[in-house]
C-alpha cells in the first residue's frame, strides 16, 4: 500500500482574519477514492487548491505521490488533473477544440493531443457535439467536458471538486458512472463534495470537514454506523407536541432526537425494526403523527450527529431575519 | 499504509533553460490561437474591432469633417492617423474584458494548475491582441482610401507609421491587462477602462487641432502619449518634419512597456 496523496497539518488564513483550514491532516492511498464531505464554505475547495498548487498554504507539509507540493510545483503539476466546481472550459471554442488546448498545454505534442482528445470524446458521449462551441452544451455536458480535460494527460492523481453540484439526477448519474470507471484503471481520486450520497457512492474513505476542521474521518460505513444509518422524521400539529414526542422516543435514538418547528427527527441503525416501535410509542403517549417518513441521512443530519448543529444553510434559513442580518453584517 | 519518503524530481525532468524558451514560445502559441478564435467567434468582439473604427472615419469624414479647417492638409489626411491611434486605443479594452472574463469563469485557474509556462497566459493575449491590429489597420486603411486619404510620403514610412502604432498598442495592451487582472468581471474591467480612455484619446490631437482648445488644456493635450503617437504618424503620412515626433513616440511606447509589463506579469503571479 502506498500513498499518493499525503496533507500534514496544514493551515490557511485569508486577509489576516478569515480561518479557512486550521490544521488539516489526512492520507489518500494509491488507486482509492477519497470523499472531502462539508458543507459551502468548510474549507474543501481550498484544500484542493492548496494541493494543486494554486495555493501555498501559510503552515504544514502536503506530498503528492512522494513529491513535495510547495517545493517542486511544477513537476507536481505534470502528475494531477483538476476539474473544478465551476466547469472551466473556453465558452468559445468547441469540445475538441477544448481538449486540444489542454493537451497541447500539457506538452503532449500535436499528434498525441488528437488521439487523446478523441479517446475521452468517445468515452464522454461527446463525439456528436465535438465541433459544437461550448455555448451549445448543456450543464451536463460541460461538466464532463471539464473532468474530460483533467483526463488529457492521463494523470495517475484526479482532482474532482464538487463535479456534481448544480447537475440534474440524470447528468450527475452519468457523471458518477464515469468516475467510477476511471477507479476502475487505478487512477486516485480526491472528490469533494456536499453530497453525502456522492460521497457515499464514490468514496472507500470520507473525511467530515467543517470550518477548517476535519471532524470525522472514516469508511461511509462507519460514519453512517457512527451516526445511525436511517432518519425518522415525525411531523405532529404543534411544536410543545414534537418536544412530547422527543421525550418519549429519545431511548430508541442513537442521538438526541432533534426537534424542528413541529417536527422530530430520530437517527436509527435499524430503521424498519425502530420505526415499528415507534410507533407504538407513539400510539401509547396518545400522540398522532400527521406525517410520517423514513430516508437516509443527508450531509446535514451527519452535521447534526457530529457537531450538534445543523449547517450553515439550513440554520440560517430558520434564523429570524433580523439576527440573520446581524450575522452577515459581522462577516 | 507506508510513509512515503520526500521524493525529488530526476534531474532529466527538469527542462534546460532552451528548453523551457521553447516551451514558452508553443504555449503562448496555443493560447494566442485560443484568443483568436475568440475574437473570430463573438460577433460583439467582431463588430467591437473592425465595425466601430469605420464608423468613426465616415462621422468624422462626413458629419464632423466639414466643420474642421486645417491649414495645409485636407481633414481626411489630418483624421486617419487619428483614427488608427483612437482604434488601438480602444481596442486594447478587449484585452481587459477578456482577462477579466478568463478569472471569472475559473479558466486561468485551470492554467495555473496545468504544467505550462505561467508567463504564456498573457504573452499569448497580447499578441492575439497585436494580430487583431495587425488586421484592424488593414482595414481602416482600405476605408481611409476609399474616402480620399491620400498618402503624401511613401511606402516606407507608412510601414513605419504601423510598426510605431503596433509598438504603442502592444505596450497598451499590457496596461489594460492589468485593468483586467484588477478587476472582479468582464462589467467593471469594462466600466474601469473607459475613464481612461475617454480623455486620453479625445483630448489629443486626434480629431482637432490643439490650437483650438482652451489654455489650461493644450498643455495635457500637446504632452500626453496617445498625442505624441498621433502626431507621429501624422508627419509619416502627411509629410514634414519627423525626427523628434517618431523619437517621442517611440520612447514613450517602449517606456509604457517596460513599466506595464512588469506590473501586469508580477499581478498575474500574485494573484489568489
Amino acid at each position: 500500500m502506498t500513498e499518493a496523496i499525503r496533507v500534514e497539518h496544514i493551515s490557511k488564513t485569508f486577509n489576516g482574519e478569515i480561518r479557512a483550514l486550521d490544521d488539516v491532516s489526512f492520507a489518500v492511498e494509491a488507486g482509492t477514492v477519497f470523499g472531502l464531505l462539508g458543507p459551502n464554505g468548510s474549507g474543501k475547495t481550498t484544500i484542493v487548491r492548496i494541493l494543486t498548487t494554486i495555493l501555498q498554504p501559510d503552515s504544514g507539509s502536503t506530498h503528492l505521490l512522494g513529491f513535495d507540493v510547495m517545493s517542486y510545483p511544477e513537476h507536481v503539476r505534470t502528475l494531477f488533473g483538476l476539474a473544478g466546481q465551476y466547469a472551466a472550459v473556453d465558452e468559445n471554442l468547441t469540445g475538441r477544440e477544448n481538449l486540444m488546448m489542454v493537451g497541447r498545454l500539457s506538452h503532449l505534442g500535436r499528434r498525441r493531443s488528437a488521439a487523446r482528445t478523441g479517446e475521452l470524446l468517445e468515452q464522454f458521449q461527446l463525439t456528436d457535439a465535438r465541433d459544437r462551441t461550448l455555448k451549445t452544451y448543456s450543464g451536463g455536458m460541460r461538466r464532463r467536458l471539464d473532468v474530460a480535460a483533467a483526463l488529457v494527460a492521463r494523470p495517475k492523481v484526479l482532482f474532482l471538486d464538487e463535479p456534481t453540484t448544480g447537475l440534474d439526477p440524470q447528468s450527475r448519474n452519468a457523471l458518477w458512472e464515469v468516475i467510477e470507471e476511471l477507479v476502475g484503471g487505478g487512477t486516485t481520486v480526491l472528490l469533494t463534495t456536499q453530497y453525502l450520497e456522492e460521497a457515499d457512492r464514490l468514496a472507500q474513505q470520507i473525511a467530515v470537514i467543517d470550518r477548517g476542521h476535519v471532524i470525522a474521518e472514516g469508511t461511509p460505513r462507519e460514519l453512517k454506523s457512527a451516526m445511525g444509518a436511517t432518519v425518522l422524521d415525525f411531523g405532529v400539529n404543534d411544536h410543545e407536541t414534537a418536544v412530547q414526542a422527543a421525550n418519549v422516543l429519545a431511548p430508541l435514538s442513537t442521538h438526541e432526537p432533534h426537534v424542528v418547528a413541529n417536527n422530530v427527527e430520530l437517527t436509527v441503525d435499524n430503521g424498519a425494526r425502530v420505526a415499528i416501535d415507534a410507533l407504538r410509542i407513539l400510539d401509547e403517549a396518545k400522540i398522532v403523527p400527521s406525517t410520517f417518513t423514513i430516508r437516509e441521512p443527508s450531509l446535514d443530519d451527519v452535521f447534526l450527529a457530529l457537531t450538534g448543529r445543523q449547517t450553515e444553510t439550513v440554520s440560517e434559513a430558520l434564523e429570524p431575519s433580523t439576527q440573520k442580518r446581524k450575522r452577515r453584517r459581522q462577516r | 499504509m507506508t510513509v512515503a519518503a520526500s521524493l525529488v524530481p530526476p534531474h532529466a525532468l527538469r527542462a534546460s533553460p532552451f528548453r523551457r524558451l521553447g516551451l514558452l514560445l508553443a504555449d503562448t502559441g496555443v493560447i494566442m490561437w485560443r484568443n483568436l478564435l475568440g475574437y473570430v467567434r463573438i460577433p460583439e468582439a467582431a463588430f467591437f474591432s473592425s465595425v466601430q473604427p469605420v464608423m468613426f472615419v465616415l462621422l468624422f469624414r462626413y458629419v464632423f469633417g466639414g466643420a474642421i479647417r486645417i491649414p495645409g492638409v485636407s481633414y481626411v489626411n489630418y483624421l486617419i492617423p487619428g483614427i488608427f491611434v483612437q482604434t488601438v486605443a480602444f481596442g486594447a479594452i478587449g484585452t481587459s474584458i477578456g482577462l477579466a472574463q478568463d478569472l471569472h469563469t475559473g479558466l486561468i485557474e485551470r492554467f495555473r494548475a496545468l504544467p505550462m509556462s505561467r508567463s504564456a497566459v498573457l504573452a499569448g493575449r497580447t499578441l492575439a491582441d497585436l494580430v487583431r491590429n495587425v488586421v484592424v489597420m488593414g482595414i481602416i486603411t482600405g476605408v481611409g482610401f476609399a474616402v480620399g486619404f491620400r498618402l503624401h510620403t511613401n511606402v516606407l514610412a507608412f510601414i513605419a507609421a504601423l510598426g510605431i502604432l503596433l509598438l504603442f498598442a502592444y505596450a497598451l495592451s499590457w496596461g489594460f491587462a492589468l485593468i483586467g487582472l484588477s478587476a472582479p468581471n468582464a462589467e467593471t474591467a469594462q466600466v474601469m477602462s473607459f475613464p481612461v480612455l475617454f480623455p486620453m484619446t479625445f483630448a489629443s490631437t486626434a480629431f482637432v487641432p490643439v490650437n483650438t482648445m482652451p489654455g489650461w488644456l493644450q498643455g495635457f493635450v500637446r504632452n500626453q502619449p496617445v498625442s505624441l503617437v498621433v502626431n507621429c504618424t501624422r508627419a509619416l503620412l502627411n509629410g514634414g518634419p519627423t525626427a523628434t515626433y517618431v523619437e517621442k513616440a517611440i520612447i514613450w511606447s517602449v517606456g509604457l512597456f517596460l513599466v506595464l509589463s512588469p506590473l501586469a506579469v508580477r499581478k498575474y503571479r500574485r494573484m489568489r
